[in-house]
């Protein structure tokens, strides 16, 4: 299927969802006043990647910032990852946080606790 | 140094049936204020916005972890102005502000002032003042709890923010929600908020 490359700009993120490369990620800036019209293109790419995923599917999420409108869309992700998972397919989802960012790393067990997903949290220096 | 970022509005500096942003700007917000800007807030007004203080941040060689709560508080509050904010009464003296909004910062010693103020109908009251009591009555572990029951069980709303941003405000700076409602007429109110941010260890004023 067709990857979605997206270049990030100051307030939404770069996006890289490439089956045949087995890279996905989500990294930069998430701060836009719409955030559904930016999620929406790739929650439905997860809708049909779903129909036939990789046997691992792995997902950075490297955030530097991001609002609260983008915080409901990213747990939309999430849950259509938990799809995946619960297809009996692996999925891993690697929140980055830089050192001493406890909102991010809160931010990401907040999700961990609400996703039944593997989360691995890895701390950037 | 006051930084004004040039808007479409002018200044609100006179009074209007009693009603005057400087008064409460002068009482709450004394010296080292570093951005004023009163006008319609819109998207390009935000990312002028976000960009100044960020770069006074880097600049004033700001530790990484005030940085980014002071952004990201600034971020919700602003998007809360974009998206809750009424339309102007109709004898406000700017009526071409499709969002009009106040946003006054001031540089603390150890962190950040932020103000803003909008208009709210008196029909969108009960709803607001039971959102920010809400939000005061409770704990700082219920907060917690509160932003995540919020994130997994509430839709985003047409306006995008879900009812998050207050939460979030409350949640990052560890503090309870400061504001006040000023009375403009029998349909109006202008909405104060009065947020600090800084390095005092989070949830100890709670």
């Amino acid at each position: 299927m067709e990857p979605i490359i997206i270049e990030g700009t100051p307030k939404t993120p770069t996006v890289k969802f490439d089956a045949s490369e087995g890279v996905f990620e989500i990294k930069g800036r998430s701060i836009p006043e719409n955030s559904v019209e930016f999620y929406k293109p790739l929650v439905d790419w997860l809708d049909r990647y779903k129909e036939s995923p990789l046997e691992k599917t792995v997902v950075d999420i490297r955030l530097e910032y991001f609002n609260t409108s983008s915080s409901k869309c990213i747990l939309d992700i999430f849950k259509r990852l938990e799809n995946i998972h619960k297809a009996k397919n692996e999925v891993q989802i690697n929140w980055y946080y830089e050192e001493d960012d406890e909102d991010m790393l809160e931010a990401g067990e907040d999700y961990e606790s609400i996703i039944r997903v593997p989360f691995k949290m890895i701390e950037i220096a | 140094m006051v930084i004004f970022v040039p808007l479409k509005g002018y200044f609100l500096n006179r009074s209007l049936m009693g009603f005057n942003v400087d008064t409460y700007i002068k009482q709450h917000v004394k010296d080292g204020v570093i951005l004023d800007v009163r006008g319609n807030i819109d998207s390009d007004v935000i990312n002028k916005i976000l960009d100044t203080i960020e770069d006074r941040m880097i600049s004033s060689d700001e530790l990484p972890k005030l940085r980014k709560k002071v952004y990201n508080v600034l971020v919700e509050s602003l998007q809360n102005l974009y998206h809750h904010v009424d339309e102007v009464p109709e004898d406000f003296y700017d009526q071409e502000a499709e969002r009009f909004g106040v946003v006054v910062i001031q540089k603390l010693e150890r962190g950040y002032r932020i103000v803003t103020g909008n208009f709210v109908h008196v029909e969108h009251l009960p709803k607001l003042e039971e959102r920010l009591q809400r939000i005061n009555k409770s704990t700082f572990e219920e907060i917690k709890e509160l932003y995540k029951f919020i994130l997994n069980h509430q839709r985003i709303s047409d306006k995008g923010g879900g009812g998050l941003g207050l939460v979030d405000i409350a949640k990052k700076t560890g503090r309870k929600l400061n504001y006040t409602f000023e009375k403009y007429n029998d349909e109006y109110c202008f909405f104060y908020m009065n947020i600090v941010i800084d390095d005092s260890e989070e949830g100890q004023k709670w």
